[in-house]
């Protein structure tokens, strides 16, 4: 009997896993190309017949509205692309303050939660359950109501020390204004940064070379403090001070932190840090007994033993969840619009798409914003995932 | 468990599309529907406010009335769709809605690159300011560096910044999604200044916890025409939401209300003749009796006013610019002839 | 001669470190640092939950039908309790309620066996949660077949409306999630990048925009003479964002399995349709149950952002009531409702979802 020829064995073509594949992939293609090309037909006949204008050139059109608050200069003489740029720096400013202080809370929130103090652990617990479970919006609403309700208005204001004064327009301080001479100084704190990012280097290779330690932490601080004030001093005071002043409404002058910015994030930062404290407790504790008892036996005390021992290790666990609450938090921050903080979304997709009218263009380059920040805050996160990953030998 | 579900998303689907096919008019659509749908605002007392039950009142929705009874034969057949002031226009070109009347300022950019058109004015209204009673304030000239609050989306901010730069004057505008918002903001001492079309001002006004508290300014900023709107391209609906709004201000000056209606349909004069009876609705599309049930079911301009913005409705405000153009005001409807 | 040890009875632990005085010593005041903590913490919520109570409830009014009744200064609950019937059931024809009512109950009935270890045909019950009873509720709310009245959409509204939104949202999301998981771990390049792309698009950019979206936008992107209703406009852009969640749930489920599966399902002949579900899906979706749970909470509070489009679920319901002039300021009385009435249903699900984690947990917890 011949042994049965498998190699030669004609297999028909639509059997065939690798014609399947190829076939399928390719009608997968057609069909989307095809869905594609439907919607670009119909929005352009749809916006053809209504005789709705289309392409960017709105952007180089005059806005003619105010905007609440602008990290560059703005006002109603600038263009629709100018409301875009403040739209989105007000954006990053939300979500970059929002990001640093909701990893602070949400790590101290964590630790006081497996605290051996009863009632700091049940406090922390109560805490967690009761903001993670309530609706985003609807504490923003929550907070810019109850937090414009409780504060006083601008005759009344509450002052501390004289220097920042708090109503329900806002929290006021002074800004300062900058003399000739006051770039120096700023040449003195890149300088000292400079420095400390060696000194740290060089005293790790020490440590390592040696063994012997060096106080990195109090020199550093020390450097950066120190350079930039004596530089400062040097040059005569080149800085001055705008104090905010009482007029005929509220205060003029100085620098200002609008009320919907510190309920925005506030809101933000509570709601997330909620969420940040319960990973870094599943971290903390995927951290095995062991690892304690082990630093314990080496003779470290309490804090030294979170700070060297169980930190670093937890960060492998905590890291990829971490990045999805920052990606939450800098998305989450898109419900201004709900309490007119002018970021992306109020300004941009809300005021400037009202006034032109073209949806289209606007929402979409509102969502490729965010796209854009979302891919680049993933970017970072898995990068700095990548360096601490364990490396088994 | 997938195919059910396809299946369920496909009935949902197929019962909740509406397939208008592509040459039939909105006039053809909506007497097949039965129903007329119409764009309001999320509530605004006087001009488009629905109550606890739901039951929408206005002068905008009187437009709407108006227009279903004409066309329909029955003012209730509309069925209302609140709109924020972001939304309305995308929701009148989608056709989402067949009329757009939600206190819409005429302006030039609007009806020129957003493909729609206005159908007349029935409100003519200009911007003013609200302030506090206890800033003392007495003119708008005084509010240099105050703080503003305002709709989102609306032609009121451009006109704010407009008044503000050509007075040298500064401002911080505070804005907000929706009118309901804005007036919390002005109540919780967010700002000190509201400003919004005079009409509305009233109506938000009613709407504070001490309306005595706050006082309305004397200026008005900017000339503020606010009408029904329609989709451009549909001169056959355009016709009829324009001359249904007409035929209101034609009975009010010919002294047809909806109490004599009855009566007037035998009078002899031409004018009233030619309005409640002839070809004029053949000549839109419609029945002849059109004006008939609008003045019988709705009642004339004159009637919806009073009832809804007037010194019948606790908003109180005077005829003023909106009184017939016999009376000192600009009203003024073309002939039906 | 006998010796006789006798022993001496064991000495009572001290009484500091027993009973109610050893377990605060233990758990409160163990180091003074810790009794400091213990200190500020005690004072800081007696200074915030004891005037909240008084607030709350010892002088909070309940009985009434207006304002009237609001006398003393605390929370005035009769604005609440009169408002009810919109929190609910929006603006439902009043006549119509018990059609929302059964839908209520239904659920609550196909829920509770979850709950249990042992129900029996539980599996079959949660199947019908998933399939038969979405489209029971559809002919129940929207009407229009068996001689109920048709109601409306725009008349849906209150905790009606965000159960709704989210439900179909989540059933609707689960099969399209899974297809998109199996599409991110497929073989084929094509059918991958077209998975991976679509996943990643919907989790970069935040749901108000993608309701924006659907709100606005997607009436354009249809032919002439084509329209949804507002409410499965929203539905559609929150579906979409929801599968792209679910896809990631899922694909974590498919990872999880073995490889020894795959292959076992190959060598007994199966091809990938029936090797994924009769094989792995089953696996990988009991897995993730917990997970899915969590998106559903997510979602359910996400559903709050409807009302920035205009949809009246049981926020924009509050809302809309707080503003009501007859009733002066009961703004926090709102808000307090609604965040309560979120709570209950996000805690109780989350701890659901925690349970069951327990229940698959199978590494060792210390």
């Amino acid at each position: 009997m011949p042994p049965a020829d498998h190699g030669t064995q004609k297999v028909a073509p639509w059997n065939d896993p690798k014609v399947r594949s190829v076939v399928f992939q390719f009608i997968a293609l057609i069909t989307l190309g095809f869905f594609f090309y439907t919607i670009f037909q119909n929005t352009l006949a749809n916006m053809e017949r209504r005789g709705i204008t289309t392409g960017l050139a709105f952007l180089d059109h005059k806005a003619g509205f105010g905007i609440l608050m602008s990290l560059i200069p703005y006002d109603e003489t600038y263009t629709y692309g100018r409301t875009f740029f403040v739209g989105l720096l007000n954006t990053l400013l939300v979500a970059g303050l929002g990001i640093a202080l909701a990893t602070v809370i949400g790590f101290v929130l964590g630790v006081a939660r497996l605290s051996n103090n009863w009632i700091i652990a049940k406090g922390a617990m109560v805490y967690i359950e009761v903001l993670r479970n309530i609706p985003l919006l609807l504490q923003i609403f929550f907070w810019y109501f109850a937090v414009l309700q409780a504060l006083p208005a601008p005759r009344q204001s509450i002052s501390f020390g004289g220097v920042f004064t708090l109503n329900n327009r806002g929290l006021y301080f002074p800004a300062p204004i900058t003399e000739s001479g006051f770039s120096y100084v700023l040449a003195a704190l890149i300088v000292a940064i400079i420095g400390v990012v060696w000194l740290v280097r060089w005293a790790r290779r020490r440590q390592e070379i040696s063994g012997q330690t060096f106080p990195v932490f109090r020199t550093s601080l020390a450097l950066l403090v120190l350079l930039p004030l004596l530089v400062f001093l040097a040059m005569g005071s080149p800085l001055s001070w705008d104090h905010p002043e009482l007029q005929r409404f509220s205060y003029g002058g100085g620098g200002r932190l609008i009320p919907e910015l510190m309920a925005l994030l506030w809101a933000l930062t509570m709601y997330t840090a909620a969420f940040i404290a319960e990973i870094v407790r599943a971290g903390i504790q995927s951290v095995s007994h062991g690892q304690t008892e082990a630093a314990r036996a080496l003779g470290l005390r309490n804090g030294p033993t979170l700070r060297l021992v169980i930190i670093p290790q937890s960060m492998r666990v905590i890291i990829p969840p971490l990045t999805s609450q920052y990606l939450n938090l800098t998305k989450n921050s898109s419900l201004a619009t709900a309490i007119g903080y002018p970021d992306l979304v109020s300004v941009f997709m809300g005021t400037t798409l009202n006034q032109t009218g073209q949806a289209v263009e606007i929402v979409g380059m509102t969502m490729a914003v965010y796209l854009t920040i979302s891919l680049a805050i993933s970017m970072v996160m898995n990068a700095y995932n990548k360096k601490i990953a364990l490396t088994e030998r | 468990m997938k195919r059910i579900t396809i299946g369920l998303l496909g009935a949902a689907v197929s019962l909740s599309i509406t397939f208008g096919s592509a040459q039939a008019g909105t006039l053809d659509e909506v007497k097949k529907k039965g129903r007329l749908t119409c764009g309001v605002s999320t509530g605004l007392p006087g001009f488009s406010n629905a109550n606890s039950k739901n039951v929408w009142s206005g002068l905008d929705v009187d437009v709407c009335r108006a227009v279903a009874a004409a066309v329909l034969g029955d003012a209730s057949k509309v069925k209302y769709t609140p709109l924020t002031a972001k939304e309305r226009f995308t929701a009148l070109q989608s056709g989402e809605i067949d009329i757009l009347s939600r206190n819409t300022t005429w302006t030039h950019t609007r009806d020129t690159s957003l493909g729609i058109n206005f159908a007349g004015v029935n409100y003519y209204d200009g911007q003013g300011f609200m302030v506090s009673k206890n800033l003392g304030v007495k003119s708008a000239l005084e509010l240099s560096g105050a703080a503003v609050c305002i709709q989102a989306g609306t032609t009121t901010e451009l006109n704010l910044a407009d008044y503000f730069s050509q007075k040298g004057m500064k401002y911080k505008a505070v804005v907000f999604d929706t009118s309901d918002q804005s007036v919390k903001g002005f109540e919780s001492g967010r700002c000190d200044v509201l400003t919004s079309d005079q009409s509305q001002l009233y109506a938000l006004r009613i709407k504070l916890n001490k309306p005595g508290d706050a006082v309305v300014l004397p200026e008005v900023i900017s000339k503020e025409p606010l009408g029904p709107v329609v989709r451009q391209g549909d001169d056959a609906w355009f016709n009829v939401v324009k001359w249904s709004f007409f035929a209101m201000v034609n009975a009010e000056e010919m002294g047809v209300t909806s109490g004599n209606v009855d009566s007037m349909k035998s009078s002899t004069n031409p004018g009233i003749k030619r309005l409640l009876g002839g070809d004029a609705g053949g000549k839109l599309g419609l029945n002849s009796d059109w004006a008939f049930n609008i003045i019988k079911q709705v009642g004339n301009y004159g009637e919806a006013f009073e009832r809804n913005v007037g010194k019948d409705s606790p908003l109180k405000i005077g005829r003023g610019l909106n009184a017939l153009w016999s009376k000192g005001g600009l009203q003024y409807a073309p002939p039906i002839r | 001669m006998t010796i006789t040890t006798v022993n001496q009875p064991s000495l009572a632990p001290p009484a500091t470190s027993v009973g109610v005085v050893g377990w605060m010593r233990q758990n409160l005041f163990s180091t003074p640092l810790n009794g400091g903590l213990t200190l500020l913490a005690a004072a800081l919520i007696y200074l915030l939950v004891v005037p909240f109570f008084q607030w709350a409830i010892w002088n909070a009014d309940w009985i009434g039908s207006d304002q009237s009744a609001c006398t003393s200064d605390g929370a005035c609950w009769v604005f609440i309790l009169a408002r009810m019937e919109l929190f609910i059931y929006g603006f439902f024809p009043t006549t119509e309620y018990w059609r929302v009512d059964l839908v209520f109950a239904l659920l609550a009935v196909l829920i509770v066996p979850q709950f249990f270890e042992r129900f029996p045909h539980k599996g079959w019950i949660g199947l019908f949660t998933l399939t038969g009873f979405p489209v029971a509720v559809y002919f129940l709310l929207v009407g229009g077949s068996f001689g109920l009245e048709p109601v409306e959409s725009g008349k849906w509204g209150g905790l009606m409306l965000t159960l709704v939104l989210a439900f179909v949202g989540i059933v609707a999301a689960l099969p399209i999630g899974i297809l998109l998981a199996l599409g991110r771990r497929s073989d084929m390049p094509v059918i991958r990048t077209i998975c991976v792309c679509f996943i990643e698009l919907w989790r970069g950019v935040p749901l108000i925009s993608v309701l924006f979206m659907a709100s606005v936008m997607l009436p354009l992107f249809l032919p002439e003479g084509v329209n949804f209703d507002k409410l499965l406009r929203a539905l559609i852009g929150i579906v979409l964002f929801q599968s792209a969640y679910m896809a990631e749930v899922i694909r974590g489920g498919l990872q999880a399995i073995p490889k020894g599966q795959y292959e076992a399902a190959r060598a007994l002949g199966l091809g990938y349709w029936k090797s994924m579900s009769l094989i792995i899906l089953p696996q990988a979706l009991k897995l993730v149950i917990p997970g899915i749970v969590n998106t559903f909470i997510a979602l359910f509070k996400d559903t709050t952002l409807v009302l920035i489009i205009g949809l009246l679920d049981i926020l924009a319901s509050v809302q809309s009531a707080i503003v009501d002039p007859a009733w002066g300021n009961v703004s926090t009385e709102g808000y307090l409702f609604a965040a309560f009435s979120f709570w209950i249903f996000c805690f109780s699900m989350s701890r659901y979802s925690q349970a069951l984690e327990k229940k698959l947990e199978t590494g060792y917890s210390r």
